[in-house]
């Protein structure tokens, strides 16, 4: 599924947060968005999921417009998973991942056969089967986070938006994540905060202070002289001997000015 | 749809009439024991033959004073007490729920003081008559305090503390309102009575209040269950509600609408009985989990009950005395709290 946003604005409080990004993402295409703290990643994410209802700008999917869809509609296509969830309320694992079947149930199609089965699939996806009935007040953050991922691909959606999912994760299931978001046929979007891992994306997106300021493939934009100017630190591109990928190694320059 | 899916929705329902099935017998169950039991007790086998004679016009022997009492003060008595008790756990079940605060119920956030306010205005100034005309006075009052507590809030910063900390403003501004028109308007006889229906007292209801309590109980039961779903994708806040495909401000409105309206009725047909709210929802997680394809029915049940079991209560603690149901609900309630609290202490 395309999902493409056009002159997206968001003020909050006197600032500008989001400020005119257009965007134009090809189904089954893996978009990196990458960017200092408060550049507005989150923000972006949640505008492109139809979240603030204050924003300027259109998001549409497959050409529909964003705002004429029902949100049930919505959630049927397009699952979110942000950067932190709590909850007070004493849900098990497994119950936390079947939420991701509300919007497909009614009073017509209530829980059945199938929304179990879809269930233990996105549990097994992300490695958390064994712990299905584990309290969610006793799950470490990673385990929360695989949970909030498992409960996205409950939704069945065709397009997957993740920010920052790899925060929390153990190096192994960060690499885990990385490998299934990359396999699942769906348009992903995703915050990441490594940029070694952002290489793994067909395409990145630089934001800096609301501002959409590059785009294009991980080759082109990761370069020396961008992430000195938007980052703040130096790189040089290293290659692994193991299998020529190459690897970025950052070094800081803010005591050498 | 294919066959499967029809096959297991008609399971899944069939499930749920037998639940429903077995929570209307502990209602009536309790009922009948609420008519029973009482000042003075009255035998199982009277009370029988009342109702039958009542309600399918059977022979009756009984003592047409004992049926007087039995039918026109116990029963209606029982039956609204039953509905206030669904209601106000039903209004406190929603609103932790939607606000994701564990200490949100009508009272704290100052809805029941709004509530209380309307009624007195209007019985003291007399606009409209009736318990109808209360009722909307209430109703009024409960959605301004509502809207001011709400509006407070948001102005603080909007999170769920802030709505706790406007609550109690509202609650005490508008129970300022309320001693203020009562020490203006109201005569030295009219304050009694209003002082006393404000702590929580069933003893003037009949058949009346019945029709207006019973079917605001079960809108308001029905307004819930509807939209269990909506309720369950609240556990991760409204923004992941939203994004579950929950019509977020729809369901707000219509939830909370019917959290005003039952707060509403209630108050202004028993005064303010405080704790049921709080303190149901909380025991009913403890018993049957956080979803709330449990947690409305078994909310619902287990607050009529409560209120049954605490009207008989403050009609029978000191003989011949009839304490206000306020005073019961808050002396079972409030410890109830404390050890909920102490529950909670590591997930706050
Ligand atoms: N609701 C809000 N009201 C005001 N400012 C906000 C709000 N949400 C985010 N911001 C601000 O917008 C900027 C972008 O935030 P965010 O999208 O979370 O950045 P990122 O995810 O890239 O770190 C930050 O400066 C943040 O403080
Ligand atoms: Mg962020």
């Amino acid at each position: 599924m395309r999902i493409t946003a056009t002159k997206l604005v968001l003020q909050a409080q006197g600032r500008t947060i989001i400020d005119g990004v257009d965007l134009d993402i090809a189904p089954g295409e893996t978009f990196g968005l990458i960017g200092p703290n408060g550049s507005g990643k989150s923000t972006l994410l949640r505008l492109l999921a139809g979240l603030e209802r204050r924003a300027g700008g259109e998001v549409s999917l497959d050409g529909h417009n964003l705002r004429r869809i029902p949100r049930r509609e919505i959630a049927r296509r397009l699952a979110m998973v942000e950067q932190q969830a709590e909850t007070t309320d004493c849900l098990s694992a497994r119950q936390v991942v079947e939420l991701g079947r509300t919007p497909w149930l009614s009073a017509l199609v209530p829980w059945g056969a199938k929304d179990t089965a879809i269930v233990d699939e996105a549990l097994y996806a992300v490695g958390m089967k064994g712990m299905s009935s584990r309290p969610w007040s006793t799950l470490s953050g990673g385990e929360r986070q695989r949970l909030q991922i498992a409960r996205a691909l409950a939704q069945r959606p065709r397009v997957l938006l993740l920010d920052e999912p790899t925060n929390h994760l153990d190096i192994h299931h960060q690499l885990a994540l990385l490998r299934l978001v990359e396999e699942l046929p769906l348009t992903v979007v995703i915050a990441l905060h490594d940029l070694n891992q952002a290489m793994g994306c067909d395409r990145l997106g630089v934001m800096s202070q609301g501002r959409m300021v590059a785009c294009g493939k991980p080759a082109e934009i990761l370069t020396p002289d961008l992430l000195r100017a938007i980052f703040r630190v130096g790189a040089t591109l290293l290659t692994d001997p193991q299998d020529n990928t190459k690897v970025l190694r950052f070094h800081d320059i803010e005591n050498s000015r | 749809m294919t066959e499967a899916v029809i096959i297991g929705a008609v399971a899944w329902h069939s499930r749920l009439i037998v639940r429903l099935a077995l929570g209307l017998v502990v209602l009536a169950l309790a009922v009948l024991a609420g008519v029973i039991l009482g000042e003075t007790p009255l035998p199982v086998s009277q009370v029988g033959d009342v109702l039958a004679h009542k309600l399918w016009g059977a022979a009756s022997t009984v003592d047409p004073i004992d049926a007087g009492i039995i039918w026109n003060y116990r029963l209606p008595r029982t039956l609204v007490a039953a509905a206030c008790g669904a209601g106000l756990a039903l209004s406190g079940l929603v609103l932790q729920t939607l606000v994701r605060n564990a200490l949100a119920d009508p009272y704290l956030l100052g809805v029941s003081a709004g509530a209380s306010t309307g009624a007195v205005a209007v019985t003291i100034m007399g606009i409209g008559a009736g318990a109808i005309g209360i009722s909307a006075g209430a109703f009024a009052g409960a959605a301004l305090a509502f809207g001011i507590v709400a509006a407070l809030a948001r102005a603080a910063g909007g999170g769920s503390g802030q709505l706790v900390l406007a609550g109690i403003a509202g609650s005490q501004l508008f129970n300022a309102l309320t001693s203020f028109f009562i020490a203006k308007s109201a005569n030295a006889e009219q304050a009694r009575g209003i002082m006393f229906w404000l702590l929580g007292n069933l003893s003037g209801v009949r058949w009346p209040d019945v029709g207006l309590a019973l079917p605001v109980a079960v809108v308001g039961l029905l307004a819930c269950v509807i939209h269990i779903r909506a309720l369950d994708a609240f556990s991760f806040g409204a923004s992941a509600a939203a994004s579950l495909g929950i019509a977020v401000r729809r369901v707000m409105v219509m939830l909370l609408g019917a959290v005003t309206l039952m707060t509403a009725v209630m108050v202004s047909l028993v005064g303010a009985v405080g704790f049921i709210g709080l303190v149901v929802p909380h025991a009913m997680r403890f018993l049957v989990g956080a979803r709330h394809g449990a947690l409305v029915p078994a909310s619902a049940l287990a607050g009529a009950v409560f209120m049954i079991a605490a009207d008989v209560v403050s009609r029978v603690l000191i003989p011949g005395q009839v304490v206000p149901i306020g005073v019961v609900t808050a002396l079972v309630g409030a410890p109830a709290f404390a050890l909920i609290l102490i529950r909670n202490r590591n997930r706050a």
